[in-house]
């Protein structure tokens, strides 16, 4: 590992830092082609959008962080003694409903995925462009609703809506915040059909099924889980309204209805929506670790086809949720089945993972670390899966810290890690820019160290017996949520760094080539930042998928007709 | 099946401790095989495949399906070993023993309330004697609960509208947690208690103590100041059903289907009376919903169901048993939970607090786990 000067990026894949950082771009491209506040609102480009959710849902991350790290405060002492048991109970279901679906769900998809759908596949932009802006209005207008429901006091029924406690007990603004939900749903809907048409018809020529890059093959998978699964939280939501407006029975047994209908309708999408939130990221880890280590991904089929699998699968575990809750003991089996077998497919993709590491060309890089710590907490995060989907243990662990540990492992240590490298990943071809690589693998690492001292300990806890959503504990507790508490914070830190030096890239960082990191995607054939049209000129594929070349071969599309020697941002000219 | 327990393991103080924690430690060490094989070969790869210079370019090695078949195969192997054995517990856990001591169990936000069918009543103590299968007939009056005890490792639902079930059998004296573990609302972590083991002797001095009346004579009272009698009568001459014989049995409603009266039946005739009308009756019962509280339905039930003790059988629901080795009638029909029958709650205003009588204390550490 000594070999790698961790701070200074070799110079032949980088262009020569500019004397003064304050120098415009030499190429037209899209963040130079307009400017003002209008020709952001309003675009249709593909790219734009991409950043305009990348800023909503940063705004809607470091929110769901402060909730996060005020409820790692609660807990740092048994009894409930920072605020009151009803702020804890809306600091946890504000927490769960803004991280989940005005940040993870959107997050790969809508930035990285808006930004690179369509360069991978060789397309101008989206299929439907007009579409796309309006999903990102939607996520808007519900992220509105939901934030005036917060404003207004707020929401303590937990993101999962229990009924008949969102129904019938709560007095908070559960159809405020239900709305928000129910309206951000026509979003991911929007943005899924769109990824869909786009991949079926806008394929550069040569770019065939088995030609795309994995990133794809994922996209395309949780494209079918948005479109298929997002209705029925619409329908469910509209169902909870119903009852608490006009007390329509449909969940209240008093009225003549079944509470645990409810959770069957709420996990038969929620379920799905962990793949929404894990399967992009699958994407993004294939590409890392294909990048950086130059090596084409070991069973592209099985790793292709075992996204699509887990998006079908997916939709036949919900049950699983349901162990303890009075469902037939029988339905439990199945469920308990489908749930080993839809494991399968990840284990695969985690064996094809490392497997394509054999006799690479490791590099260890920003996106490289987070790919492989990606490795690491998803094993686990999956491991501790088939824990919670053994029957006669689940019902030990379901409801404890156990639950809270597995799903923070394949969310924060799968889905956010997955977003975190592909965002350093592809940074430089968003922005133009590279950021600071010895400050990216100094954050990875804390990262990494504060995860896993917050979400570990909960494993114990969870086993021990430590209910979930407790605003005061037992005493025989504490000690595992100090080292929980201790870790929040060291994430907490970690995660701020590359925020501070995304932004301060924008401005200061070294110019990015065409092609970084020498990869092979056409994304990486088009100049950084990419122009409005992504490619001046068509790209034909006459490669398949991860076919690395020397650089010298791999032509980038560029202003100057087959220009490949020269970086493809040109040289920078001072303003 | 006794192995060693692992460090962060709760108490094993019931019969099924172990074997949960059993399969615990068979995934722990699943875990630990898979997760340390993918680390181990993620650092030797990153290590002797480092980079050394910037041109490198690797050979590319076409997948081998060889290898994917074996990484299908052996995974799916192993996770229909999990299921199997978890499924097996699952049964074990959700299927109640016939000759259990029952208990019954009223969530309520905030408070666990239990009855004995000796007409003990409690508020987030359950006293339970060592040794002997309990089985928990649930309900709540208000929101989804759900009855968590570590040490036992059972957890079930407690849900509006139906009755759940759990069963354990206490195998250490001592005192344990018990977590409500559905989020409930404002309190929902002050919906704690704590279940104390006690030694047979013990406990059946402290049941002793606090004996009230009957819950099935309580159902008797409600059934006539609630006029249930003016219409259900023992001869055939009233207007609904006569009562007498009825629980346990296949009762054809109309529509042709035959039901089973158990306790979810008679429920359901009560709270909604229109939903099957046995054949040969008008729907013409006014419905009770709200006017009888969850407990007062399950002393209904109680009523109902002596009645409906077959004849030389031992009636449940009386006060006439010590609490160990119950035999339960044998109209009990189901094998599944659902159809499991159960005995009334007692009483409608359960005492405040822990044990009915001091002597059953013997046992008790508190802030302590046990006392062995």
């Amino acid at each position: 590992m000594s070999s790698i000067d961790a701070s200074v990026p070799p110079a032949t894949r980088v262009a020569p830092p500019a004397a003064d950082s304050r120098v415009r771009f030499a190429h037209d491209n899209y963040i130079n082609a307009n400017y003002g506040i209008k020709s952001w609102l309003l675009t249709k480009d593909h790219k734009r959008i991409a950043l305009l959710y990348l800023a909503s849902i940063t705004v809607f991350f470091i929110l769901g962080g402060i909730y996060a790290l005020t409820i790692r405060l609660e807990l740092l002492t048994p009894a409930g003694d920072i605020v009151q048991p009803m702020t804890y109970n809306k600091l946890f279901t504000q927490h769960g409903i803004i991280m989940i679906f005005f940040f993870l769900i959107p997050s790969i998809p809508a930035v990285l995925g808006n930004f690179l759908v369509p360069l991978m596949i060789g397309a101008k932009d989206l299929a439907f462009p007009k579409l796309n802006l309006l999903s990102w209005y939607l996520y808007l207008a519900g992220a509105i609703f939901t934030i005036w429901a917060l404003l207004n006091g707020g929401i303590d029924t937990g993101w999962t809506f229990y009924t008949p406690y969102s129904t019938t007990f709560s007095n908070t603004y559960v159809v405020a915040a239900g709305l928000g939900i129910f309206i951000n749903g026509f979003s991911s809907i929007l943005t899924g059909l769109n990824f869909i048409v786009t991949i079926h018809t806008m394929r550069a020529p040569g770019m065939t099924w088995f030609r795309l890059p994995l990133f794809i093959w994922s996209h395309y998978a949780t494209s079918l889980i948005m479109v298929l699964g997002t209705p029925v939280i619409a329908i469910t939501i509209l169902l909870v309204a119903l009852e608490r407006i006009v007390h329509i029975g449909i969940f209240d047994p008093r009225l003549g209805g079944d509470p645990v209908l409810f959770q069957h309708f709420f996990w038969f999408y929620s379920h799905p929506a962990v793949y929404i939130m894990i399967l992009p990221s699958m994407g993004v880890v294939s590409e890392l670790i294909s990048t950086h280590s130059r090596k084409n991904v070991f069973g592209y089929s099985f790793v292709a086809f075992s996204s699509l699998a887990i998006a079908v699968f997916g939709f036949l575990v919900w049950g699983h949720h349901l162990f303890t809750s009075s469902q037939s003991v029988y339905a439990g089996m199945i469920f308990s089945f489908v749930s080993f077998a839809v494991a399968i497919p990840s284990a695969v993709k985690v064996f094809n993972w490392t497997a394509t590491l054999y006799k690479g060309s490791i590099s260890y890089d920003t996106p490289m670390l987070y790919a492989l710590g990606f490795i690491g907490l998803f094993t686990i995060g999956g491991l501790t899966g088939l824990f919670l989907a053994a029957l006669g243990l689940d019902v030990h662990l379901t409801d404890t810290y156990f639950i809270v540990a597995h799903f923070h492992y394949i969310m924060v240590g799968g889905a956010l890690m997955g977003y975190l490298g592909g965002l350093h990943n592809w940074w430089p071809k968003i922005t133009g820019r590279m950021y600071p690589e010895g400050w990216g693998r100094f954050s990875a690492l804390v990262i990494f160290v504060g995860f896993n001292l917050t979400f570990f300990p909960q494993f114990l806890l969870g086993y021990l017996g430590m209910p979930r959503r407790y605003h005061a504990y037992a005493e025989e507790f504490q000690v595992l949520n100090v080292m929980s508490t201790a870790g929040a914070s060291i994430l907490g830190v970690g995660l701020l760094i590359p925020g501070i030096y995304f932004i301060w890239s924008m401005r200061y960082g070294k110019f990015a080539p065409a092609n970084p990191w020498a990869a092979t995607g056409l994304e990486w054939r088009t100049m950084s930042p990419p122009p409005t049209e992504n490619f001046v000129r068509t790209p034909v594929v006459t490669w398949e998928a991860y076919e690395y070349r020397p650089m010298e071969e791999m032509e980038v599309i560029g202003p100057d007709k087959g220009n490949t020697a020269q970086p493809a941002h040109g040289e920078a000219t001072k303003n | 099946m006794q192995l060693p327990r692992l460090p962060f393991t709760p108490e094993q103080a019931s019969t099924v401790s172990g074997e949960v924690d059993a399969l615990y430690t068979y995934l722990v060490a699943i875990t630990l095989f898979f997760s340390v094989l993918v680390t181990v070969l993620i650092f030797y790869f990153a290590v002797k495949y480092r980079r050394r210079s910037e041109n490198e370019l690797p050979q590319p090695i076409a997948g081998s399906i060889k290898l994917e078949t074996m990484w299908t195969v052996i995974p799916f192997l192993i996770a229909m070993t999990i299921f199997v054995w978890g499924a097996s517990l699952y049964f074990t856990l959700y299927r109640p023993p016939k000759d259990a001591i029952e208990i019954y169990v009223v969530g309520k936000q905030w408070m666990w309330k239990f009855q004995h069918t000796e007409g003990q009543r409690e508020i987030n103590e359950l006293h339970v004697p060592i040794g002997a299968k309990v089985k928990l007939t649930m309900t709540t009056e208000d929101v989804i609960h759900s009855f968590a005890v570590p040490a036992f490792r059972i957890r079930a639902d407690v849900v509006p509208g139906r009755y759940t079930y759990a069963w354990f059998e206490a195998t250490k004296t001592g005192r344990y947690h018990l977590f409500c573990t559905e989020f409930c609302g404002t309190n929902h972590s002050g919906m704690t208690g704590w279940v104390e083991v006690m030694e047979p002797t013990a406990y059946q001095a402290w049941l002793a103590g606090g004996g009230s009346d009957s819950p099935a004579a309580q159902g008797e009272k409600l059934f006539q100041s609630l006029g249930c009698a003016t219409c259900h009568r023992t001869d055939t001459q009233g207007r609904g059903p006569v009562l007498t014989g009825v629980f346990g049995k296949p009762q054809r409603v109309q529509g042709g289907t035959d039901v089973v009266v158990d306790e979810a039946y008679l429920r359901e005739s009560i709270t909604n009376p229109a939903a099957k009308v046995v054949e040969g009756f008008q729907p013409i019962m006014p419905s009770y919903q709200g006017q009888v509280s969850e407990e007062q339905l399950l002393q209904l039930i109680a009523y109902i169901r002596s009645l409906g003790a077959p004849p030389g059988q031992q009636q449940q629901g009386a006060m006439t048993n010590g609490g160990t080795g119950r035999e339960e009638p044998s109209t009990t029909t189901g094998t599944s939970p659902d159809t499991q029958r159960s005995n009334p709650l007692n009483s409608t205003s359960p005492r405040p607090g822990g044990s009915p009588v001091s002597t059953g204390n013997s046992n008790q550490t508190p802030g302590g786990n046990s006392n062995r």
